[in-house]
């Protein structure tokens, strides 16, 4: 009996002090956005109650391989003890109420992560290996993904072509993204502040460099940004030629394959292929025209040069002229 | 060496490099005669080397030998029921009907498993210590993440099935296992499994993980095609030998030993066998889809021809996640099976124990799908699947609580065994206890694809499974060879290993919370992670240098360890009470169970008696 009440007094300071340890180290990072704050609720609930388990299965535990150690000398067994119902039946019910407590709690607080403001700012994400494009209601696309404080963003996101996952950890709850498939993620930042976007799903060899800025501001500045982001890009796109050419293979991510320093990367190098003699996978040799080009970027796996796969470039929807200006900055590149 | 190289092993890996190359050169003629390109990147083309592989693992299992039973009797020859082995090492590298020639088969080739994973981990472990990438380019690191997990989960598997066979039929008092020819295929089918596994490393490698998610293992390099083809043919050993451990089970206990005096492991066997008995298909079988779409281009995962990515993950952890309870059952069966020996008093709450592990695997079937709550799944799944999840808590933690209950009262002693028991006891611990937020929905969102979770499952499996591992081997170590492994080894061993995976696993759920990602080869600067990357490598060279110290202590101990003949633990198990190593077939005298299997502390009382006495 004398063991049992020590272990039970030692139980509740062990549960307390790991509990304030657990808080004392500050495991989560700033809580960004609504739903953060939610996650964070239910992992404090989590510690909680794993402080108050742990001390429960260790101080015995401990206590038993201290107190119950075979002293040198010492024969014999142990107490003949089989084992008890009443107490296997506790140690069944209990954690089964708890878990279905669990259950319910976190079913509640996973709606509370997802409702929905009717409101919302609707932003279109593009990933593709390795890089993000965003698409704002404002009617341009960039790389970073800049949101207004307070206000609910839903994502709206697709593939074009792995699995990739939205994941910001100051705002905690990731997505997948798909190929063929939109899926959505809602997120109300709450936090000024530049964050950063990362891949969270194994998506190939530069998977870990698959990340961009997010950047939380005031809307007053967002909407400033958005304004001289959607003319610049308005007037650089009816302008066409290589500079509006360098700005669609920055939006389009073409650099993640493609190098423009001569390095060989996922795709072939940019730099001097323009006019340049492609030999083929098939054999053969072509030039690198004009013509070439284009039917490279519209129809990737028509002409698969020597030494790389198939059926790894996305097929990108762009328009000719689109087309036409990117190809006149491959050009550029000698 | 002359002995090698008129081995089984031997003769089985030249002719699967024969039927390999011919099955090679069959497809890559066809091709000519068809028109087709004849080579590709790895002068080969890829239907060429997956067809050469299936025909590779063919000649290796009739090159070795281990199916010419079964061809002769369907010639209408005869050949002798047993097959007396050699009494030399040579027997462990031919085909041999022992099951605890083939446990131990499966125990060494397992070993070989673990240093060859730990190795790939170690070399990646040292690439990530520093941001920036240091030797080894994306391509190789994602090769080497990958390998190692698959590697370290066949290990596990092949290190089952070596505990499994060498202690099920000696635990229960049989001669050997129901089907002894069976139980050789199956372990001989793992051999060209693991040549396929690491002949991708030649191939191009892959970068898809162990998962292999379609599309990325879709249009990832040849080497991917070797590995499923190495699990799909690896697979047949884990679905057969469950087969041939539950009709063992069921058929050849003891007299006297109804289901309630089994030994606990025999339990915790029988719900992992039936687990991989019906389970293990799926993971074949999810492979198996996406190397047709390569191959055939049937589009079953890809979304322009109608198929879907999600369809693939639901198949793969369908056996993946009850996978896990394959490796842990058998270890939490071990840690229940020699606790009572070390503490000297009976297992607390047995029956409890028991129904525990059938419980475990019963909901383990149900679960699956919180491995996807980020997947984009349908939404009203996600509740249901958390509730499932949570739900395993319970039989694990009545483990947890009877284990400590048995503790409570006891007389305990720590030799070696004992602290690779209790070290279980707290890893596993710390991985259930990291296991409810990731069951919980919301939190699962933010941990999903980190370390954290990576923290979470090396800490599951090494308690549930490592550990244990080390626990028995340093257990019936002595049962095997009649030598005892040395016990000071054994404790460096433990005391390097212990707290430094406790250390590398708490700090992997630290950082995965601050923003550490899955397999990634590189990390951001940002995030100020350096320092931790550090610890947690030194952390891996010193797990690296006690399983060293360990390995050298198993192979020197087999000729020079302290002798050790009788019943030198003082169990009450019918293997104990007969001398080591244990004769060829197993009890001379019939074994008779005539008590309770872990009354300890009880006076006069016996689990079992040998002999005919009416």
């Amino acid at each position: 009996m004398r063991h049992f009440v020590i272990v039970g007094v030692l139980v509740i300071p062990v549960s307390i002090l790991t509990y304030f340890g657990i808080q004392a180290s500050h495991l989560m990072p700033v809580e960004a956005s609504v739903q953060s704050v939610i996650v964070d609720q239910v992992w404090n609930w989590d510690m909680m109650t794993l402080s108050f388990l742990f001390a429960l299965i260790m101080v015995p535990l401990v206590y038993s391989l201290i107190v119950f150690r075979r002293r040198k000398g010492e024969t014999g067994d142990g107490k003949h003890e089989e084992g008890n119902v009443k107490l296997e039946v506790t140690w069944t019910i209990i954690p089964l109420i708890l878990v279905t407590a669990y259950a319910y709690m976190g079913a509640y607080t996973l709606g509370e992560t997802r409702v929905a403001d009717p409101n919302a700012m609707v932003v279109n994400v593009t990933a593709h290996q390795w890089d993000w494009a965003f698409d704002y209601p404002e009617g341009f696309t960039s790389n970073e993904l800049h949101l207004p404080i307070n206000r609910q963003v839903e994502l709206k996101m697709t593939s074009l072509d792995v699995i990739h996952s939205f994941w910001v950890p100051e705002f905690r709850i990731k997505q997948d993204i798909l190929p063929g498939r939109i899926t959505t993620l809602r997120i109300t930042p709450v936090k000024l502040g530049s964050y950063k976007v990362y891949c969270a799903e194994l998506c190939g060899t530069s998977h870990a460099y698959m990340q961009r800025p997010v950047i939380v501001t005031s809307q007053a500045d967002y909407d400033a940004w958005a304004k001289q982001q959607a003319a610049a890009q308005a007037t650089l796109l009816a302008k066409g030629g290589p500079e509006a050419g360098k700005a669609m293979v920055a939006q389009n991510g073409c650099g993640g394959c493609h190098s423009i320093d001569g390095s060989k990367l996922t795709g072939p190098t940019w730099r001097g292929l323009f006019g340049s003699q492609v030999k083929l996978e098939s054999g053969q040799t072509v030039k690198a025209d004009e013509a070439y080009l284009t039917e490279s970027i519209k129809d990737p796996n028509a002409k698969i040069v020597a030494g790389f796969p198939a059926n790894v470039m996305p097929h990108f929807t762009l328009t000719d002229q689109q087309i036409q200006s990117i190809v006149a900055y491959i050009e550029t590149l000698k | 060496m002359r002995l090698f190289f008129k081995s089984a092993l031997w003769r089985g890996l030249v002719w699967q490099a024969i039927g390999w190359l011919a099955g090679a050169i069959f497809v890559t003629l066809i091709r000519l005669v068809m028109g087709l390109q004849p080579l590709g990147t790895f002068f080969f083309t890829e239907p060429a080397w997956v067809f050469g592989s299936l025909v590779g693992a063919l000649t290796f299992l009739a090159g070795s030998g281990v199916v010419s039973d079964w061809y002769a009797w369907a010639r209408g020859i005869e050949t002798p029921e047993h097959r007396e082995d050699p009494d030399s090492w040579e027997k462990y590298i031919n085909v041999s009907l022992d099951h605890k020639v083939i446990g131990i088969q499966y125990t060494v080739t397992a070993l070989f498993l673990f240093v060859t994973g730990g190795t790939f981990a170690l070399i990646f472990r040292t690439e990530l210590a520093q941001t920036g990438l240091q030797f080894l380019s994306l391509g190789w690191y994602n090769t080497f993440m990958s390998l190692h997990g698959i590697v370290m989960i066949i290990g596990i598997l092949v290190g089952i099935g070596g505990v499994m066979n060498y202690l099920v039929p000696m635990l229960i008092g049989a001669d050997d296992m129901a089907f002894p020819r069976l139980n050789a295929f199956s372990y001989w089918i793992v051999v060209p499994g693991v040549v396929l596994l690491l002949s991708s490393l030649a191939l191009g490698g892959f970068d898809t993980g162990w998962t292999g998610y379609p599309p990325l293992s879709a249009r990832a390099p040849v080497g991917v095609q070797m590995f499923f083809m190495g699990i799909i043919v690896a697979g047949w050993s884990s679905i057969l030998g469950g087969l041939n451990l539950i009709a063992t089970t069921l058929r050849m206990r003891a007299k006297g030993m109804t289901a309630f005096r089994m030994p606990i492991l025999i339990w915790a066997a029988m719900a992992t066998s039936l687990i991989t008995l019906t389970a293990a298909q799926l993971f074949g079988l999810s492979f198996q889809l996406v190397l047709f779409q390569r191959l055939l281009g049937m589009g079953f995962f890809d979304p322009s021809k109608g198929g879907n990515p999600i369809l693939y993950q639901h198949l793969f952890w369908f056996y993946s996640h009850p996978a896990v309870y394959v490796f842990v059952l058998p270890g939490l069966g071990i840690i229940s099976e020699l606790l009572p020996v070390f503490v000297r008093k009976p297992l607390y709450g047995y029956r409890w124990v028991a129904m525990s592990s059938m419980g475990i695997a019963l909901v383990g079937f149900l679960v699956w799908g919180h491995h996807m709550f980020a997947s984009g799944m349908n939404q009203y799944l996600q509740v249901p699947f958390m509730y499932s999840t949570l739900l395993v808590a319970v039989p694990t933690g009545v483990k947890f609580f009877s284990w400590v209950a048995t503790l409570w009262n006891g007389k305990i002693e720590t030799p070696t065994p004992m602290l690779f028991v209790l070290g279980a006891i707290v890893v596993f611990f710390l991985g259930g206890l990291s296991g409810p937020p990731n069951g919980t929905v919301a939190t699962d969102l933010h941990l999903t694809d980190t370390y954290f979770v990576v923290g979470h499952f090396h800490d599951t499996i090494f308690g549930g499974y490592v550990f244990p591992f080390f626990a028995a081997i340093y257990y019936w170590f002595p049962k095997a060879t009649g030598r005892r492994l040395n016990e000071k080894l054994g404790k460096w061993h433990f005391w390097l290993f212990f707290p430094s995976f406790i250390v590398l696993t708490l700090i992997m759920m630290r950082v995965g919370l601050i923003g550490m990602r899955r397999r990634i080869a590189d990390y951001d600067p940002a995030l100020g992670l350096v320092d931790y990357h550090i610890v947690m490598t030194i952390a891996a060279y010193l797990i690296a240098i006690a399983t060293a110290i360990f390995i050298y202590n198993f192979v020197r101990s087999i000729k020079h360890g302290e002798v050790a003949t009788g019943n030198l633990w003082n169990s009450r198990s019918p293997e104990w009470n007969v001398p080591s190593p244990m004769p060829v077939h197993n009890y001379d005298e019939p074994v008779e169970v005539i008590g309770e299997p872990y009354d300890y502390g009880l006076p006069g009382s016996q689990y079992v008696r040998f002999g005919t006495k009416e």
